[in-house]
């Protein structure tokens, strides 16, 4: 068989002129696109964008996907924070509406209140530092899914722990308490608070409860994270009046935790909840040493944290 | 070679033009811009915003619509129906078919935006009663809009030489959606911790059409201008997009047989 | 001069969605048209008539052998200045009028501005369409673009003219017209490539015809070479015979067709015709008409594309010959 015509057809030039737009076109596409990126701030642009601020608006484009929608939400929101927090940022602009779309999309996914509850509440850059629209999704979601009694322990939480408000912590654990299935220990909760308000034992027990329950890593080293810092600051608090007891005894300033030690006020020097020894500082308070893992921002530098000091 | 393309792209233009899908939804889309009047008057404070973001909204996805279904229709259909033997029977290249065909829907969704954009400024000018040099800031949005449409129009182009019209329309829909949520996908695969997912991420970034760039709708609405820089690097993204496009586009459709 | 010229033209389709075959649609045709002839290409549906077409107009790339127009290989389109084409069931652009579409195709070719209304206005006249050149396409009928498609192949004043089943969609009276253009474009000088399969319109028009069946070339060469090839025979009718008439005939023929009160029968090749006429007056029967049967192109064509295909339409009910073993 003879060969082919199209071997001996020569390629004509537009073909190879196409080959060279091609990949010229390519591979010039990168430096404008980082041009642009850079430009634009680009990624960051991106992800800060909401699409949708209504959550309504979206179950109806939804089409009746919307549980399929509030996963989506629900994962955006949890990474939006994370991203937030690796970056040590100040505002978690978007975390509230993107919360409250996930919850309107699917107002029975109790991890998304829950999650709330603590991070909206919490200060930055542990979170978002707004108490106020933490109340207002957990309250969202007690509306739709009464009867779910932890919602009131969260409420109680946010309460007592952002807004040092004991008379509306006690009064939420109060009627947590009430609701059925509820541990017996809300209503000692409610009882502790109205009548001491905030100290560390009821502290303690409120992040254990939490880390206990908590459905997600982020909850759980949370919550473990405040534990540490509420027992470094218990440990912090004993050892300065420990200093104290050492000035007035002694009349001379201590200088260092081995001086305590070598005068018989303590037997070693105590360590912190990472393992890491306590330090004193040179302004004369003990704080936690150098390589600690205690987060620092969750202590109290001034005033003392809710039961330090009642 | 240039009078061939120019004769084809008239052709095109004059054949898409009077085709009835259109006019229903340039109607439909100055219905839309009208009606923003009528919100504009209903919601205080807001009234121009509202018009400026409801009309460059309306242009944006009616445009879209356009560009999708008759860009589908560029090739596939001269191959359906057989009118492309016609044509390459005559003494017209492979590549200036294609040229011709894209410059004659870009004249035709050029036209239609233009329409659309005069009901746009009647209505502006209805809610203002007058028109001022802030009111040139949704001709940047348009703009940008226009680029959109110069990339969706070659995807619709690229698709129709290789797949059938349906699911040319369906990949270019897609493809448009997903060139929305680009920046959410590469950060995506950033925040998955497999490096595999995230270097395709990457390069799905790069090399998908992006065109979350174009969207300054609201920006415009209010009265934020578009930076020069980012108006010269979207001018040349686009047309360094469509150039690809087109180029893939003659090269497939040059080995095609009909 | 060749006007168009294969040699060993072979296309395999590759068939299938998953695993592709290649399937065979023409295999080694070689074919050369001198210019000015007018040239048939016949056989059933599928033979290959049309991927010929679209080879040698490069619509197609054949995947050996070569295609040649105008002494210029088919994949170089500036032979396409000289050529005109109809393809088989046109359609064209439904929003346009036939006569835009008639400027669009003239403008293609370059047409100046001045002889562009002067040739689309003269073309819509010749095929009777001058009084609908302002109506949108998609009113027209199927014969009026079928009548379109020819006005259009004619834009350039080609010297080549290939036209893919250009009978079909006609009434008779557009059949006789599309036949008289092609007789008078030939008498111009043009060269006419067409394929069908309307048998009767090949044996009116055309010089020489090659016939293909499943890819391949069965036979080709002028008219009357290939009919004489033909066995003759001999046909008699004969009005209201007796039986026994037709029992004594019997041995002399090769068929016996009988409608109403006639009878038709074929006489073998070798019969002695007076010894028939013998029996015939000895049995008293009418003699209605006596033939000599040439073989006709259809008879050819049945022979050599053989029994099998029904996609033929068989016109006539005239009596064939046992088929002689072919090839």
């Amino acid at each position: 068989m003879k060969q082919g015509s199209e071997n001996k057809h020569r390629t004509p030039a537009h073909i190879w002129l196409c080959w060279l737009l091609l990949a010229g076109g390519s591979l010039a596409l990168w430096p404008i696109r980082r041009g642009i990126d850079r430009h634009a701030g680009g990624l960051g642009e991106h992800a800060e964008t909401l699409y949708f601020s209504s959550g309504k608006t979206l179950r109806a484009l939804s089409l009746g996907h919307a549980g399929l929608l509030a996963d989506i939400y629900w994962t955006r929101a949890v990474q939006y924070f994370g991203r937030k927090r690796i970056a040590r940022a100040r505002r978690f602009d978007l975390l509230a509406p993107l919360l409250r779309i996930t919850t309107e999309l699917d107002p029975h996914l109790l991890i998304a209140y829950r999650f709330g509850a603590i991070f909206l509440a919490a200060k930055p850059p542990e979170g978002a530092g707004e108490p106020e629209q933490a109340l207002q999704l957990v309250r969202r979601g007690i509306v739709a899914n009464p009867g779910y009694w932890r919602f009131w322990q969260d409420l109680g939480f946010i309460y007592y722990w952002d807004l040092k408000n004991y008379k509306m912590a006690a009064r939420a654990f109060e009627t947590g308490s009430k609701q059925p299935g509820a541990m017996v220990w809300m209503k000692a909760m409610a009882a502790t608070i109205s009548a001491q308000g905030g100290e560390f034992r009821t502290s303690r027990l409120l992040w254990s409860e939490i880390y206990r329950q908590a459905e997600t890593e982020t909850v759980r080293r949370s919550a473990l994270a405040h534990l540490a810092a509420l027992k470094a600051d218990q440990d912090i608090g004993e050892l300065n009046a420990l200093l104290t007891r050492f000035r007035k005894e002694q009349g001379s300033e201590p200088g260092s935790l081995e001086n305590l030690v070598r005068a018989g006020y303590l037997k070693a020097i105590p360590l912190d909840p990472s393992g890491v020894p306590y330090v004193l500082g040179a302004n004369g308070k003990v704080t936690v040493g150098a390589q600690s893992k205690v987060e620092r921002h969750l202590l109290p530098e001034s005033p003392p944290p809710p039961g330090a000091d009642s | 070679m240039i009078q061939r393309i120019r004769t084809i792209a008239f052709h095109t233009f004059k054949e898409s033009v009077r085709e009835k899908v259109l006019y229903n939804l340039i109607v439909f889309a100055l219905l839309l811009i009208g009606s923003a009047v009528l919100f504009a008057s209903i919601s205080l404070g807001i009234g121009r915003l509202m018009l400026v973001n409801l009309g460059l909204s309306s242009i944006a996805i009616f445009g879209l619509l356009m560009a999708i279904f008759i860009g589908i229709g560029l090739v596939s259909k001269e191959i359906d129906r057989r009118t492309i033997h016609n044509i390459l029977s005559k003494p017209v290249r492979r590549f200036e078919f294609i040229i011709g065909k894209y410059l004659g829907l870009m004249l035709t969704l050029l036209v239609n935006t233009s329409i659309m954009t005069g009901g746009f400024y009647m209505a502006l000018y209805y809610v203002e009663r007058r028109l001022g040099g802030e009111d040139l800031l949704p001709l940047e949005a348009i703009y940008f809009i226009l680029l959109q449409f110069a990339i969706v129009v070659g995807l619709a182009l690229l698709f129709s030489c290789i797949s059938t019209p349906i699911l040319s329309a369906f990949f270019t829909f897609c493809l448009y959606v997903i060139g929305n949520f680009l920046g959410d996908i590469r950060w995506l695969g950033q925040e998955s911790g497999s490096r595999i997912f995230e270097k395709v991420t990457v390069l799905l970034y790069y090399v998908l059409p992006n065109f979350s760039d174009f969207q300054v709708i609201s920006q415009s609405a209010h009265g934020i201008s578009v930076p020069p820089f980012l108006l010269t690097s979207g001018t040349l993204y686009a047309l360094l997009y469509v150039t690809i496009l087109i180029s893939a586009a003659i090269l497939v459709f040059e080995k095609r047989e009909f | 001069m060749l006007a168009i010229e294969t040699v060993d033209l072979t296309k395999d389709y590759r068939v299938g969605f998953w695993r592709k075959r290649p399937r065979r649609v023409l295999d080694r045709l070689s074919l050369e048209v001198e210019v000015g002839e007018v040239f048939g290409l016949l056989g059933p549906n599928g033979a290959g008539k049309t991927t010929t077409l679209k080879i040698l107009l490069g619509l197609v790339f054949p995947t050996a052998g070569t295609a040649r127009l105008l002494e210029r290989d088919a994949r170089d389109i500036s032979a396409h200045r000289n050529v005109g084409y109809l393809p088989e069931n046109p359609s064209f652009y439904d929003h346009l009028t036939a006569q835009e579409f008639m400027t669009y195709a003239a403008s293609l070719f370059g047409l100046s501005d001045k002889a562009r209304p002067r040739q689309v206005g003269r073309l819509l006249e010749q095929v009777g369409l001058a009084e609908s050149k302002n109506l949108p396409l998609r009113k027209f009928s199927k014969g009026m673009i079928q009548r379109l498609g020819i006005a259009q192949a004619l834009i350039n004043d080609p010297a080549v003219i290939f036209l893919d089943e250009p009978m079909s969609g006609l009434d008779p009276v557009g059949r006789r017209e599309i036949r008289n253009l092609i007789l008078r474009l030939k008498e111009n000088g043009k060269t006419i490539f067409f394929s069908t399969h309307i048998l009767s319109d090949a044996e009116t028009l055309c010089d020489r015809v090659a016939i293909l069946d499943h890819g391949r070339l069965r036979g080709c060469g002028e008219l009357r070479e290939i009919l004489e090839v033909g066995v003759f025979s001999t046909e008699i009718v004969l009005e209201k015979p007796s039986r026994d008439a037709v029992v004594a005939l019997g041995p002399f023929t090769s068929s016996i067709v009988r409608t109403g009160d006639r009878v038709r029968l074929e006489l073998r090749a070798e019969s002695d015709l007076n010894e028939v006429l013998a029996q015939v007056v000895r049995w008293n029967a009418k003699l209605i008409s006596l033939n000599p049967v040439r073989m006709s192109l259809e008879d050819y064509f049945m022979e050599r594309v053989g029994e099998d295909d029904t996609s033929l339409s068989r016109k006539s009910a005239k009596v064939r010959t046992e088929s002689p073993k072919s090839e």
